[in-house]
């Protein structure tokens, strides 16, 4: 990495949503590096490993998880104010993650699914992306980040310059590595061909298919591929189990799991509410 | 709230004391805990809970055990293996599926990993800053770097060994209900075999190390609860025990123990049925299992003389975690010593209906689940257990129980003693290194900390 002894140290900010610690774990998992980036980081804020706390000023701003309470949606605010850049990281961050499948639910009813004293709980009716609420400069993706994204993000901000991450689906790091195609030897329906890559085809490596944990790949056409897993002999609601998955709140994977039916274990609204699963022709 | 240290100058509205603490539970997160002196007696500690909840138990329903695998793990991103590997053994013992001797090995190894790393991060980065008196690790490390360093290496072998075997160290990919969707080739494991010689002597100097650290004085037995296996120490499989007598199939925890809702809190305590708290964690396993640690382990903890103070003093359980770490270490050395690749990584099963359950040993505890299951095997139901908030009662019983030993003391030193005391518990990473609210409040000393 290049030296920048000359440059004051930027101030780092790293804070959780809700979430479950991996991406910030991440960061602790860059054993090798970890030692060397805090000397050229001051990281200020970061309650996963430090009883140092600072609230702002940041140069930069790591979020981590979706924004579920209203406290946090207070506090995400307040942040933005402080953060100079702020960098969303994960798909509970940047897609709402797993948690984002009770929107699709009645949250009264999935509160007291759950707690015997809902009334105890203090939680919005739906878990969000954070850039619903304010600005976001920068996105990590995946569920968990990757180490090698997030290496690439923190030096490039330390020298000031943009991030250089690859922008294909999983489809094509199977390609470029040469894995067989799981969907085409196995029959197992893969999500590759409409997910972001950044894992370097995890799954399709270790013989399965893409959940779509690093979230729909732009212009990805989710629709096509949606109905040649219905071509195949999957019924509808398999296929919107597939894609209601770790970043199922996502416009494009959103549609096509409505449209198939929505997930798996959905408590519908009391009340006639306001369609909640985005637009109903994604079929077509 | 993020970043918010300030020291508020409130007057005292009591004459008494309010400690309170910033903590996490149930997916490993943020909390605070309450406790309140009054007249020198403590008259309340409670945890409170504002992590945010994420309604896991019900994110299940209608998910195939399969689905549920990769679903579960998101609940902590520490110990995903904990959560999948009982989510696996709970549909497979449902489903009657009897997976090859290589595969169980596998698993173990899997496990071994999750060990290494969570134990590594925890001893190294969150608690030994409290022995050598630092805010964190990278502060640590200008004065004890070879320390630093040495943890940091450990842990690396650890996210190595959970790469290797399921492809990325947070959230692997490869466990499957039946086994795993790819097996390693034994030439997969030579890298982490290679360097796993260094880690086990490593590991053991840490054992000396930590156990070289003095703690704060404490004395407090409490009812200790964890697996235990006949032949091996007890990750993935075994039988609940208790030093008072329990002893139930792992899917049968809800014979002994049930959960509360309690009000201020996102998350549900448990406790035994009879009312009582409970410990788990390294303290418990050590205590239950000595006889199953991996003789070098056995040998390690045997030359600190500690073996009864851990089980009184929870300060120790750092020693604990270090002898557990020595024993992953070489746990996995001899599980790869010994592998196979099996002739198929996932043995077939088809669903059934009914109740599947498990536990296993998390590297904070005994984690239990429980689902019901319909004919096409997706969950109508779930119970998931998480050793935090099993442990949340047994903190509550130990900070009453430490707090009249830190009132006269100076209050930074209080307020350090009394959050070290839960840290000594792993509760979670995310706020275990800052949490604590200490408030002390009354006549001539009405001052507070945030
Ligand atoms: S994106 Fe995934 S790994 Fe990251 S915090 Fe959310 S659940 Fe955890
Ligand atoms: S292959 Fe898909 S699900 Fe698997 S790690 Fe990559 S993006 Fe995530």
């Amino acid at each position: 990495m290049p030296t920048v002894a000359a440059r004051p140290r930027l101030r780092v900010g790293i804070v959780k949503m809700a979430s479950c610690d991996g991406c910030q774990l991440t960061l602790l998992d860059l054993e090798d590096e970890l030692l060397p980036l805090a000397e050229r980081f001051e990281i200020v804020e970061f309650p996963e490993a430090s009883s140092v706390r600072s609230a702002g000023p940041y140069d930069v701003l790591l979020v981590e998880g979706s924004i579920s309470t209203p406290d946090q949606a207070t506090e995400i605010v307040e942040l933005r104010k402080q953060a100079k850049r702020l960098v969303t990281i994960g798909a509970c961050a940047n897609h709402g993650g797993i948690q984002a499948l009770r929107n699709w639910s009645d949250h009264d009813a999935f509160r007291a699914a759950v707690y015997a004293h809902p009334e105890y709980v203090a939680s919005l009716a739906q878990s969000v992306p954070v850039s619903e609420l304010v600005t976001v400069d920068a996105e990590l993706n995946g569920c968990p980040i990757s180490p090698d994204q997030l290496r690439e993000l923190l030096v490039s901000v330390s020298v000031g310059r943009r991030p250089q991450i690859r922008e294909e689906s999983v489809c094509l790091a199977c390609k470029r590595r040469s894995v067989v195609c799981v969907m085409v030897s196995q029959g197992i329906p893969c999500l590759g061909p409409v997910t972001q890559s950044g894992c370097g085809a995890l799954c399709p490596r270790f013989g399965r298919g893409c959940y779509g944990c690093y979230g729909p790949k732009e212009q990805a056409n989710a629709v096509s591929l949606a109905r040649a897993f219905a071509w195949t002999g999957r019924q509808d609601a398999e296929v919107a189990r597939l894609f209601a998955g770790f970043t199922g709140w996502s416009g494009t994977f959103r549609s096509v799991a409505a449209a198939y039916g929505g997930p798996p274990g959905v408590i519908p609204y009391a009340v006639p509410a306001e369609p909640k699963g985005g637009p109903d022709d994604a079929r077509d | 709230m993020h970043g918010t240290d300030g020291i508020s100058t409130a007057p005292a509205p009591v004459a008494g004391r309010e400690f309170k603490v910033d903590y996490i539970t149930r997916v490993e997160g943020e909390g605070s805990l309450v406790l309140r002196v009054q007249d020198g007696q403590v008259a309340e500690a409670r945890l409170k809970i504002f992590e945010a909840p994420r309604y896991f138990e019900r994110l299940v329903v209608g998910r195939t055990g399969d689905e549920v695998i990769d679903i579960v793990a998101r609940i902590c991103g520490i110990c995903p293996i904990a959560y999948q590997m009982t989510a696996t053994h709970a549909f497979e013992d449902l489903y009657g599926v009897e997976v090859a001797p290589a595969v169980r090995a596998l698993r173990r190894l899997l496990y071994c990993g999750e060990y290494i790393q969570s134990h590594a991060l925890h001893v190294f980065m969150l608690h030994a800053p409290d022995f050598l008196g630092y805010p964190s690790v990278l502060a640590m490390a200008g004065d004890h770097r070879p320390v630093v360093e040495q943890g940091l290496a450990i842990k690396r072998l650890g996210n190595r060994l959970i790469s290797t075997l399921g492809g990325r160290s947070v959230h692997p990919i490869s466990v499957r209900v039946g086994g795993f969707s790819r097996a390693p080739r034994r030439g997969d494991l030579d890298g982490v075999r290679a360097d796993l010689d260094e880690a086990v002597e490593m590991a053991r100097a840490t054992v000396a190390l930590v156990a070289s650290w003095d703690p704060p004085q404490f004395n407090h037995a409490q009812p200790l609860v964890a697996l235990r296996h006949p032949r091996e120490y007890p990750y993935n499989d075994g039988r609940i025990v208790s030093t008072d007598g329990i002893d139930l199939a792992p899917g049968a925890w809800s014979e002994a123990f049930e959960e509360h809702h309690v009000e201020g809190s996102n998350a549900l305590h448990a406790r035994t049925r009879d009312g009582r708290a409970y410990q788990l964690g390294p303290t418990a396993r050590i205590a239950l299992d000595a006889d199953q640690l991996h003789p070098i382990a056995a040998e390690a903890l045997a030359a600190t003389g500690l073996a009864d103070e851990i089980r009184t003093n929870v300060h120790r359980s750092i020693v604990a975690r270090a002898v557990e770490l020595l024993g992953a270490c070489a746990d996995a050395r001899d599980l790869i010593d010994g592998y196979r690749e099996p002739s198929a990584p996932r043995a077939p099963w088809t669903p059934r209906a009914g109740v599947a359950a498990w536990s296993t040993e998390a590297p904070r505890g005994l984690l239990h689940h429980r689902y019901e299951v319909d004919d096409d095997g997706h969950v109508t139901a779930a119970q998931i257990v998480p050793p935090t908030s099993q442990n949340q009662e047994a903190i509550e019983a130990d900070l009453a129980a430490f707090a009249p030993s830190v009132l006269d003391l100076p209050h930074a030193e209080a307020t350090h003693r009394l959050e070290m005391l839960v840290r000594a518990y792993d509760p979670c990473i995310s706020c275990a290194t800052h949490f604590l609210d200490l408030r002390i409040v009354g006549p001539g000393r009405g001052w507070a900390l945030r």
